[in-house]
């Protein structure tokens, strides 16, 4: 006696959270129910094994009959199939997106094409994450891209309204369409220390204050392309380490300012010219793409790694940027002082957030 | 001209991509109602068009309206070749025809396909204005209400129950027509559609029209069925009960729900004066556009058999009660009908009722379950001057059960209703119900209502009085052991009581209820036609009896003493008959306590033997008393001396009469019962005794936490919260043939029923403490060696702590107000009823029946209102309100129910009847998940329209949902599979008990603040 057809309709859709969780890690079914019975749910409920196929079966074929109407959440609420609460829909919305930090940081910053796709089963192999949820994650990050890509407005606000995520999940969004649209590099071997979390920080705050959005709200990609024009003036900068006297007059007023309050003053005095040299040419070589998508290899090596070489604190560096960006205040030959705020607030805040082990 | 229906359509919205090239659709509508058809502007590039229409008007006869769907069809307008349907939405403008129901039909409608399922939804709005021209001959019946309902719909109350409505009208099968070989599965599905929906209207009509002539305004217990009789047509029937309803003055006349009091004074004038003499019972079943091609070449009538108790194995010794069965073939049923005493009082011809629960004071005794069974040939020869056929079969059937009823000592058979099973030519038609006495005064017109009080008073209230044999003790139809009512110690009880209704809410039980089920599977031979047909007729009687025992000692096993909600079903496939009894089992505190069930061996001497016969003894009576347990049967004792004087019959009886044959007047009684009075006997003499034993012992109870019961509510279940789940299980198993034997078949049948019981508590799992109620199998044998099972329940969850108190408190409060049972006055043969008493107005004491008829409505519904406040809310209840049908975006929740009430909840309004058949059909059958992806999209799109039509209607729940019909047919080979799936239930609004009492505390509160403005204006 072999089973042809079951299956299970409820006027309210049946969602079974710990089943769900299989479905989005892309469990077989037969996968997934070895791993229920693992669970002790037979024991539980006094259920045989028959039954517990026969349910995930169903779960199954709930979910894929859904994750069509996932790909555009307001589907899910406007659509009269299957009678959802509202609760549960948030929150087969909010799983269906999220994602795995490996997965996250082995494609941020990369171009969302079909050439990725295809190296998903090396992601995949890499970390363990089945090839099925790598794909729906990929996919996932393409489809937001796709939709936000060109649209007015806040980019956050633009992802909530179209997806419907938490404030969370929708900033976590964000930051992976500013880096898979501005190339970002993250996978080089330096940059591993660092989490999708402290890329999405930096994100949040360079959408902040280095888009177009920053200074005007109704441009289209405002949020997603950084300001050419910023760019641009950031060469102007370059006169900090290209003028000896200024460069030498920011030294002094930097020294003298922390002088006693450093842990490692004698280590920064002899930097001094170097990271300072370092932080002002990431900034005047941000016209060229390629430059801008080396901005975090080129913090990390031109800051982050001299830094730790010498044993800064975190608390060191938090003093030391804050006299380094307030001191250009007091250079009498300086004349960009709101560029280089604008620069430097967001590059602080990020390299604060970079360094650490 | 007395109509004008109007129809706007609004918009639409998530149409399919029709143009690949774009993306996009450019979608238009096309409005039809009858021969009219308006078409809407083509509304380019767009997947949610906005049309915004003018009101598109038609003209119509009001015949028509009923008749007739409105029909909406979105295509994709093509310049150059022939537009591209996307889909279409039939709906039925029923409801809008009656007052009181709903002014408007305004929502969005899913576009349905019945190749792509759903694509997308449109926003109509449908309106009707009806001119009231009451004096010429009327051929439609508009103003008479439906209800699927089988009690009292509970915001109305009874004022007379009229009786039996049946109509049926036959057409043939479009999919069988010679076109059929030319045009598009499409068309040939919307064509069978449209024409069920047809029928279906027309057949409503003419119940309607009965309904009037009877001088009702209602019908309600309406049970719509098809046949799909395949080459031979399509026959599309349905029975009810006529009825006169009177709103009750809502308590809730503040919400705007209820707010149509004008639409209310269209009331009246509906009755139409009635029409004497004496014409034919059967009005032409015969739907006008073609001629019959249905005709009764072959009948083959089952003998009659009453099954006076079954309850004995030994029955054996006898030599095998089924030697002494007579074969009838009787052909001459139309005579006897033409012949009937009755004749003269044209409604009362059967005294059936198909309600299952009543206004208190109706029911008065209960004589036991009739039913009847025939096999009838289906044939394809045209014979146009017979086109009563099936109308003839049916009241061969009725008349029987009549008789059957009558041989009971009954007048009235109640809880009744009709089915067939069809294997390409053979046809079983069967029939069941359960005999009662009724009171008449609930059946007549002009009941002064004060006297009806008095008399409830009187004879009623005990809780045991249903029980009470009906028939004459002296005079028995069959042997029975009856004793002295254990409530009262009055009247006589039978032993065992079966029957088909729900529990009287005044039943006295002990501990709770549960589901108790009989399965049977029977090989035969594949055969043609007239042999076929006996070879089916000669098993039945077997299958009965088998199912019967099998109840029976289920029963047993379970402590208790009767069953209530049975229903059984005989399924008939090519090479094998199957058989699935459902009831709910309860002990009766009225009845005498079950005795246990006595295993005794064939083979004496034999030690092993001995030895293990004395092990299954244990095993059962183990299993007793853990039921018991379970079940919380723990009756008072009772000393014999109260009792009195044993009744001279010590024979173990049930009620079950019933019978296969025409011929009533030829009734062949067996006595199969040789119990002995305290115990009952199994006997183990071969190995199929031993299956059957061990199959007893097999059927494992729910988990913890979990009951299931057939009926209504669960008996000893008070305290339902307002959580619930109604679902659909379908499951199809392949047989492998190797192993058919009718022993393997009865096992994989009982695995495969177990199984699906046990996937349902644990899908249902997080719902705990609940109960499955309604719990409604069907089976059918679509193929060879496929079996399917279609289930349709609700899971309603409830207070665990409050259950106890409760019941203990009902059981104590009704011992107490046990009283003398008085009923002589009441066996008035139904048929002396009158026709001629003038219906005087009556005046009423109108606060007594409202308040009586609040009574019978769901007292769980109404404690559930302390269990919600103390409780805090589960997921279940978010956004009950009902909704504006339009409201914006969000989609609003339409509870389903098979029930009649909504725990928790109050009804405030009745929309109209639901009653929906689809088709759907794939040929990409792997592309769509394969069977199981296939029909659980299917009927998840089902539920989603008749949400969406409720939803229309104003609605926010529909009640008494039954998926009367789930036909699959599949064709893997070819990747093909078809579905028809035919759904009925009452839209109604409902309003929470906590809401209500919020609403009112509101409204107090505006008052309060109206009524004092002068502190406003300071």
């Amino acid at each position: 006696m072999t089973s042809e057809l079951d299956i299970f309709v409820g006027n309210t859709t049946l969602i079974d959270e710990d089943v769900y969780r299989l479905w989005l890690d892309g469990y077989s079914v037969n996968d997934a129910v070895a791993l229920r019975v693992r669970s002790g749910i037979l024991e539980q409920t006094g259920a045989t094994a028959g039954v517990l196929q026969s349910d995930t079966m169903d779960h199954y074929r709930t979910f894929h009959m859904l994750e069509r109407l996932l790909h555009a959440p307001p589907k899910l609420l406007h659509q009269l199939i299957f009678q959802i609460p509202p609760s549960r829909q948030a929150l087969l919305i909010e799983r269906y997106y999220t994602f795995d930090e490996a997965f996250v940081r082995e494609v941020l910053g990369k171009k969302l094409s079909k050439g990725t796709k295809k190296d998903l089963d090396d992601i995949s192999a890499k970390t363990g994450i089945t090839l099925k949820s790598c794909r729906r994650q990929f996919d996932n990050f393409k489809r937001v891209f796709k939709v936000v890509e060109e649209m007015r407005g806040s980019l956050v606000d633009n992802i909530q309204q179209h997806f419907l995520l938490s404030d969370r999940l929708a900033r976590d969004y964000a930051a992976i369409v500013f880096f898979a649209n501005n190339r970002f590099e993250t996978g080089k071997k330096k940059l591993q220390y660092l989490s999708f979390g402290d890329f999405a920080f930096c994100a949040e705050l360079m959408i902040q204050n280095w888009t177009l959005g920053a200074v005007d709200s109704q441009m289209d990609d405002m949020d997603v392309d950084l300001d050419k024009e910023f760019l641009q003036d950031l060469k102007e900068l370059k006169v900090l380490v290209a003028d000896k006297d200024l460069l030498d007059l920011h030294k002094s007023l930097v020294c003298a300012a922390l002088r006693g309050k450093l842990g490692v003053f004698s280590e920064m005095e002899t930097n001094f010219k170097n990271l300072s040299r370092g932080l002002v040419n990431v900034a005047a070589k941000l016209t060229h793409n390629k430059d801008v998508r080396d901005l975090f290899v080129d913090l990390v090596e031109k800051f982050v790694e001299p830094c730790r070489s010498d044993h800064w604190t975190l608390n060191d560096v938090r003093l030391f940027l804050n006299q380094y960006s307030a001191s250009v205040h007091s250079l009498d030959g300086f004349r960009h002082q709101t560029l280089w705020d604008r620069y430097m607030g967001t590059l602080r805040g990020c390299l604060l957030r970079l360094y650490h082990d | 001209m007395p109509g004008k229906l109007k129809v706007k359509i609004v918009a639409g919205r998530h149409l399919p991509v029709m143009d690949r090239a774009s993306d996009l659709t450019d979608a238009f509508v096309e409005v039809k109602f009858g021969n009219t058809t308006f078409k809407t502007d083509v509304y380019l590039k767009s997947l949610n068009p906005q049309w915004n229409s003018e009101w598109f008007k038609f003209e119509v006869d009001d015949e028509d309206l009923q008749d007739e769907p409105l029909q909406i069809t979105v295509l994709d307008h093509d310049t150059y070749s022939a537009n591209d349907a996307i889909g279409k939405v039939y709906i039925d403008i029923d409801p809008l025809l009656y007052s009181e129901a709903a002014t408007v039909i305004s929502g969005w409608f899913p576009i349905y396909d019945t190749i792509h399922g759903i694509r997308g939804e449109i926003n109509v709005v449908v309106k009707v204005d009806l001119f009231n021209d009451l004096n010429r001959f009327r051929q439609s019946s508009c103003g008479v209400k439906f209800f699927c309902t089988t009690s009292i719909p509970k915001c109305y109350r009874a004022v007379v129950i009229h009786g039996f409505v049946e109509e049926l009208v036959v057409n043939e099968d479009p999919e069988y027509q010679w076109i059929d070989r030319i045009r598009t599965p499409r068309a040939s599905n919307e064509a069978r559609q449209r024409l069920i929906s047809l029928m279906s209207g027309e057949l409503q009509r003419k119940i309607g029209l009965k309904v009037l002539e009877m001088r009702g305004n209602a019908v309600v217990g309406y049970l719509q069925c098809f046949d799909l009789e395949g080459e031979s047509g399509l026959v599309v029937r349905a029975i009810g009960t006529a009825c006169t309803l009177d709103k009750l003055s809502s308590p809730a006349a503040f919400l705007p729900a209820c707010n149509s009091p004008s639409k209310e004074m269209k009331e009246s004038p509906l009755v139409h004066p009635p029409s004497h003499g004496c014409r034919s019972t059967h009005n032409s079943p015969i739907h006008t556009a073609t001629g019959s091609r249905l005709t009764q070449n072959f009948s083959v009538s089952v003998p009659t058999l009453i099954y006076t108790g079954m309850g004995s194995g030994s029955a054996g010794k006898e030599g095998g009660p089924f030697k002494a069965l007579l074969r009838q073939q009787t052909q001459a049923a139309l005579e006897q009908r033409g012949g009937s005493p009755h004749r003269f009082c044209r409604r009362r011809e059967f005294p059936f009722l198909t309600l299952t629960a009543f206004p208190p004071g109706l029911l008065v005794h209960v004589g036991g379950v009739v039913s009847a069974r025939s096999v009838k040939l289906l044939d394809r020869i045209h014979n146009p001057d017979e086109p009563e056929t099936r109308d003839a079969w049916w009241a061969e059937i009725r008349q029987e059960i009549k008789s059957h009823a009558k041989a009971l000592g009954c007048h009235a058979v109640v809880g009744y209703s009709e089915s067939t099973s069809i294997c390409e030519e053979v046809c079983i038609l069967s029939a069941s119900g359960t005999a009662a006495v009724l009171n008449p005064r609930f059946l007549q017109e002009g009941t002064v209502e004060g006297s009806l009080e008095q008399r409830i008073e009187e004879n009623l209230p005990v809780g045991c009085g249903f029980c009470h044999i009906p028939y004459d003790e002296l005079n028995m139809p069959f042997p029975a052991h009856l004793t002295y009512c254990y409530n009262c110690r009055k009247q006589k009880v039978p032993d065992v009581l079966f029957t088909t209704i729900d529990l009287p809410t005044d039943a006295v039980v002990v501990g709770k209820g549960c589901l108790i089920q009989a399965r049977l599977c029977r090989l035969k031979k594949k055969a043609q036609a007239e042999a076929n047909a006996t070879a089916i007729s000669n098993l039945l009687p077997f299958m009965e009896y088998e199912v019967h025992t099998q109840l029976m000692n289920k029963l047993k096993l379970k402590g208790m003493n009767a069953l209530f909600g049975l229903r059984i079903q005989i399924t008939v496939g090519e090479n094998m008959l199957m058989g699935l009894a459902s009831a709910t089992g309860v002990y009766l505190a009225a009845l005498p306590t079950p005795g246990g069930i006595q295993i005794a061996g064939k083979t004496p001497n034999d030690g092993s033997y001995e030895q293990h016969i004395s092990h299954m003894q244990k095993r059962i009576n183990d299993t007793i008393a853990k039921n018991k347990e379970l079940y919380e049967i723990n009756p008072p004792e009772v000393s014999e001396e109260i009792i009195g004087s044993p009744i001279p019959e010590p024979r173990q009886r049930s009620r079950l009469l019933r019978s296969q044959s025409e011929s009533s007047d030829e009734v062949t009684e067996l006595d199969l019962s040789h119990g002995k009075k305290d115990a009952f006997v199994l006997e183990i003499d071969d190995t199929d005794a031993m299956e059957d034993v061990h199959s007893l012992l097999t059927d494992v109870p729910p988990p913890s936490g979990f009951y299931s019961c057939n009926t209504e509510i669960m008996p000893g279940i008070n305290n339902w919260t307002s959580e619930i789940q109604m679902f659909t299980s379908v499951r199809v198993v392949r047989l492998s043939s190797l192993n058919l034997t009718n022993q393997a078949l009865n096992k994989n049948f009982n695995g495969l029923c177990e199984n699906l019981l046990k996937s349902l508590y644990f899908k249902l799992r997080s719902m705990t403490p609940c109960c499955l109620c309604h719990v409604n199998f069907t089976v059918s044998l679509p193929e060879d060696e496929l079996i399917q099972v279609t289930v349709t329940a609700v899971a309603i969850t409830f207070d665990k702590n409050q259950a106890l108190q409760t019941t203990k408190a009902h059981a104590e409060k009704t011992l107490q107000r046990a009283s003398t049972d008085n009923d002589e006055l009441l066996q008035f043969p139904l048929e002396l009823c009158s026709d001629s008493l003038p219906a005087p107005a009556f005046p009423a004491t109108k606060e007594h029946l409202e308040s009586a008829s609040s009574n019978s409505g769901t007292p769980a519904a109404q404690r559930a209102v302390t269990v919600e406040k103390a409780s805090p809310m589960g997921d279940g209840n978010f956004r009950n309100r009902s909704a504006p049908p339009c409201a914006s975006s969000t989609v609003g929740v339409v509870k389903m129910t098979p029930l009649s009430f909504i725990p928790g909840a109050k009804i405030t309004k009745y929309l109209g009847i639901i009653n929906m058949f689809f088709i759907r059909e794939t040929t990409s059958l792997r592309e769509e998940g394969g069977v199981s992806g296939f029909l659980h999209a299917f009927i998840a799109e089902v539920f989603a329209m008749v949400r969406a039509h409720v939803a229309a209607l104003g609605g926010n729940a529909v009640v008494s949902y039954i998926m009367k019909q789930c036909v699959f047919m599949e064709n893997p080979s070819k990747n093909q599979a078809q579905c028809l799936i035919n759904v009925s239930g009452d839209a109604v609004v409902f309003v929470r008990e906590s809401d209500l009492e919020a609403m009112s505390t509101q409204q107090s509160a505006v008052n309060c603040q109206t009524s004092c403005p002068g502190e406003v204006t300071t």
